[in-house]
């Protein structure tokens, strides 16, 4: 973990599933942290139960979950739920991963309050980060 | 005038303008190429090569249920497909069944779902094993598919003793990039070793392993880093299998790799030629191998997803085809594409017709296979193979310097290295300074396309897990757990655990039940998290 400044945006990257692709979740894990924020990697094969309960006991800002097997849409929805059942309700969820444009209204209404589809920038994740973490 | 920047390749080689004799003779001369077939294998590893051997063609494909993915296999001989690569669902290549609660969403997502032996029945069912070869990309459950495999062409008639064919079943890069590990570093070599003494012994033309240096690139390695892992990682499992008391020429021929090709087309040739030609001196000089086929590095080599976009994404078919060119100047056995659209979704029909066309029109049509090795002898090709054999060597004797490759992989440091270079390139990208045509160079504003994506529908785990049912219910259920009890035996007492599989997949247990008593034993691979 590494901080810069006061009061860092703490973010938590999550690998939910099964999928094993996790060149993309750790480059955007060091595009955060270049940009002065605080991140936490959960490493692979999380159960949506174990994202929520890092997310809570780590007071994270937002929730990025990173899926490129095509199963994002399920995903999205069990961990919504799981923030949820542990009251982690005001961070962020942001999907990223290989995710259609088509899918990503799917996806805020699987409970993301963001998706970044395939194609996405790191210089675009550091800013929609920053954009939509209201403090 | 101003001075032009220098051309480096990806793995820090620097190119001259021109090369003549003088520059082969300072990287080394080109004395040491030998013939084509004779060692060091510069030339590739048969006589004949193409005149001969025409290279097998062999796209990655599976999805669905045993059965969907079985008229895909069909498809694919039909249109010339030489052999079968198979690819599983993420549940089964975990070691878990389709009933299982983390399985969910994911069953015949990415691949083929097998539980059992009733599976591997039902996507091979009438196909002539002889002649189709079938590789199975499967590593963390490699031991039960393996088995199965094996299983179910013993109970088709066919011989194991002859059966041919390659299973992936390299975990020291899944650790490192693709993650399906399931069991400890240790442990899961040992497992790699029992399946390579296994074969040894019962299956000896199944190649029982395919070191990957593909998904070690992928994840971010040059190309040097990638061959010098790559081998690396091979002489681990040497290590490991010579010290339970195995000949070298009884098992290292069984040891075939799969490498990457994007990017630089010269640089691949290079990587290629020279990590040939270092593979037969190690097998020689460091193990005193004496069969010939010890010494040869068999290869898959084909068009990497990383070269691909998904922007402009009909330009992939021009990448794959360029790196098709490049295999196949670079001496490949195997050869498989990344189809067009592999960038977003599991290719569909015509994208896998059109990787296979491809490879048919450089067979067929333009002469790649007219004569032995054409590039032999190039000023430059020669220099550069040079070049590129002293980096691989560097980086392995840097990693060997630092505990070699399994305490890399142990601690982590391997794979926070790949990934400082992932980030590295991904910035280079970004920047433009690695060019990439539709990303940071000739860039369009992009309709929103109509693209075809691979159905999911979740009706197919309900099928899957109803068929799972039935087998469950119709097994000797008894019979099933004294033999799974015989594998945990096996695994505790530090025997070959691969006898015991065999026994227990062929009474119809499961790909999860088998793990779940492995993992009783061993436990499970703790990932080490580091940047």
């Amino acid at each position: 973990m590494t901080s810069t400044g006061p009061n860092p945006i703490r973010v938590l990257i999550a690998k939910p599933g099964l999928d094993g692709h996790d060149v993309g979740a750790k480059l955007v894990c060091r595009a955060l942290m270049d940009a002065g924020m605080e991140v936490l990697y959960t490493g692979l094969r999380q159960s949506p139960e174990d994202i929520a309960r890092v997310a809570r006991d780590e007071d994270v800002d937002v929730v990025g979950l990173s899926i490129l097997s095509g199963a994002h849409l399920p995903l999205t929805r069990k961990v919504k739920q799981a923030l949820h059942a542990e009251q982690v309700d005001d961070a962020l969820l942001i999907v990223g991963g290989n995710v259609p444009k088509g899918d990503c209204e799917r996806l805020q209404e699987a409970g993301a309050d963001l998706a970044l589809p395939t194609g996405t920038t790191m210089d675009e994740v550091v800013e929609a980060v920053r954009r939509e973490v209201k403090r | 005038m101003k001075e032009k920047p220098p051309v480096v390749w990806e793995s820090g080689i620097e190119i001259d303008a021109v090369y003549g004799p003088k520059e082969v003779e300072r990287s080394g001369g080109s004395d040491g190429i030998g013939r084509p077939g004779e060692y060091p294998y510069t030339r590739g590893i048969h006589p004949g090569m193409y005149r001969t051997r025409p290279w097998t063609m062999r796209q990655y494909s599976g999805f669905g249920t045993a059965a969907e993915t079985h008229e895909r296999f069909l498809y694919l001989i039909k249109h010339g497909q030489t052999g079968l690569n198979v690819a599983f669902d993420l549940p089964t290549q975990c070691g878990l069944d389709s009933d299982d609660p983390m399985a969910e969403g994911e069953v015949g997502r990415v691949g083929m779902a097998v539980d059992t032996l009733s599976d591997m029945e039902e996507a091979f069912a009438d196909i002539d094993l002889n002649a189709i070869t079938v590789s199975l990309t499967i590593n963390g459950a490699a031991a039960p598919i393996m088995a199965m495999y094996f299983a179910m062409a013993r109970k088709r008639g066919y011989d194991i003793a002859t059966l041919r064919g390659t299973a992936q079943n390299d975990i020291l890069k899944e650790f490192i990039g693709r993650g399906t590990w399931i069991f400890p570093v240790e442990d899961s070599i040992r497992l790699v070793g029992d399946t390579i003494e296994f074969c040894a012994h019962e299956v000896p033309k199944y190649s029982a392993v395919s070191v990957c240096g593909y998904h070690i690139r992928e994840s971010g390695a040059n190309a040097a880093q990638e061959m010098a892992y790559g081998l690396a990682i091979a002489k681990a499992y040497i290590d490991h299998t010579l010290a339970r008391g195995l000949d070298i020429d009884d098992f290292a021929r069984g040891l075939s790799f799969n490498f990457d090709i994007f990017g630089n087309l010269w640089e691949q040739v290079a990587k290629f030629r020279a990590g040939r030609r270092l593979w037969a001196k190690i097998l020689r000089e460091q193990y005193g191998a004496k069969n010939p086929k010890s010494m040869q590095l068999r290869m898959i080599a084909g068009g990497g997803g990383k070269g691909l976009t998904v922007q402009q994404p009909l330009n992939n078919i021009v990448r794959g085809a360029y790196y098709a060119l490049a295999s196949a100047l670079s001496g490949t056995q195997t050869m498989a594409l990344c189809s067009y659209d592999e960038a977003y979704t599991i290719p569909s029909e015509e994208a896998a017709r059109i990787s296979l066309r491809t490879m048919q029109i450089l067979m067929d049509e333009i002469g790649l296979c007219d004569t032995v090795d054409p590039l032999a002898g190039s000023y430059f090709v020669e220099s550069t193979t040079n070049a590129m054999e002293e980096k691989i060597v560097e980086i392995m004797d840097d990693l060997d310097a630092q505990g070699g490759i399994v305490q890399g992989v142990s601690s982590g440091i391997v794979q926070a290295e790949v990934n400082r270079q992932a980030y590295l390139q991904e910035q280079r990208v970004q920047a433009g300074e690695i060019p990439k045509i539709g990303v940071n160079r000739f860039v369009e504003e992009e309709e929103e396309r109509e693209v075809e994506f691979h159905p999911y529908s979740e009706q197919e785990a309900v099928k899957q897990i109803a068929r799972l049912d039935a087998v469950r219910a119709r097994r000797d259920g008894p019979q099933v757990e004294t033999l799974l009890a015989e594998v945990r035996a096996a695994a505790s007492e530090k025997r070959n655990v691969m006898p015991a599989i065999l026994d227990a997949v062929e009474a119809y247990a499961t790909v999860g039940e088998v793990c779940g008593v492995l993992k009783e034993v061993y436990g499970t691979y703790r990932e080490p998290v580091r940047f």
